[in-house]
């Protein structure tokens, strides 16, 4: 799976705002929102989701990244999207390191599948440090647009 | 008691295959032991006490992997591992305070 079968660049956010996990995570399902790659009325039922998939233990798998998800029965294909974050934040990794780079999924119930094939493609890139340090540097959406693009073809890992 | 290898072979059954809870999971059980812990699956040889490494794995349901520990406690430590896959990885709920 490549991030172009999940990730529209219209919706990276390459500057968050939020200084929380919260706050981050609201940032990006609303960036789906406003791509109209999720729809509106399920905002908060999809951002509730995600928060409590968060309660049950973090999201963050070290090297600062972490990928909030869920699966919600509004989404018929896999929906995700990037967001950086300069300062970093909390979001009680194992390695307890500040994430900046949060990759968020919304998966459909019934393709378990799919889910566990674009953490495998994200996991992959972001073994690769100059992936992961070039994507933490990235300034604008077009930066990490590209750098996904590189990443699709296996620029960084083979 | 010496420095041993130990390996095991166990089939992933959980439906949703190794996703990040599993993987945590796996993980904070490996991190226990004093092993040095890899696991083996088709030409991929991966560290056990890494996240990220367990994900480039996208273990599915079904799929076969080796579990292989070097050290004083490999065979503890693999057959904990190696039941904790094979449990499923009990699902959800509790033990949401791991962090």
């Amino acid at each position: 799976m490549k991030f172009s079968d999940f990730v529209k660049s219209e919706t990276i956010i390459p500057d968050l705002t939020a200084s929380d996990k919260r706050g981050v995570i609201r940032e990006l399902v609303m960036s789906l929102v406003e791509h109209g790659r999720i729809r509106a009325e399920e905002t908060e039922g999809i951002f509730a989701a995600i928060m409590n998939r968060e309660e049950l233990g973090s999201t963050g798998i070290g090297r600062g990244v972490a990928v909030p998800h869920t699966k919600h029965p509004s989404v018929d294909q896999l929906i995700g999207t990037v967001g950086i974050s300069s300062n970093g934040i909390d979001f009680q990794s194992l390695d307890r390191e500040k994430v900046q780079l949060v990759f968020l999924l919304i998966s459909p119930p019934d393709r378990p599948g799919d889910h566990l094939r674009a953490l495998e493609n994200i996991s992959r890139q972001l073994h690769d440090e100059t992936f992961c340090k070039f994507l933490k540097q990235a300034k604008t959406a077009a930066d990490i647009r590209q750098i996904l693009e590189e990443a699709d073809n296996n620029q960084y890992v083979s | 008691m010496s420095e041993t290898t130990y390996s095991r072979t166990v089939t992933i059954v959980n439906s949703p295959g190794l996703h990040l809870r599993p993987a945590k999971l796996f993980v904070e059980m490996a991190s226990q032991y004093q092993s040095r812990i890899e696991l083996i699956k088709d030409d991929m040889r991966i560290d056990g006490k890494s996240i990220l490494s367990i994900l480039t794995l996208g273990a599915a349901q079904g799929t076969r992997v080796s579990l292989e520990g070097t050290g004083l406690d490999s065979h503890a430590a693999i057959n904990a591992l190696a039941a904790l896959i094979e449990s499923g990885f009990p699902e959800e709920h509790e033990s949401g305070s791991s962090t």
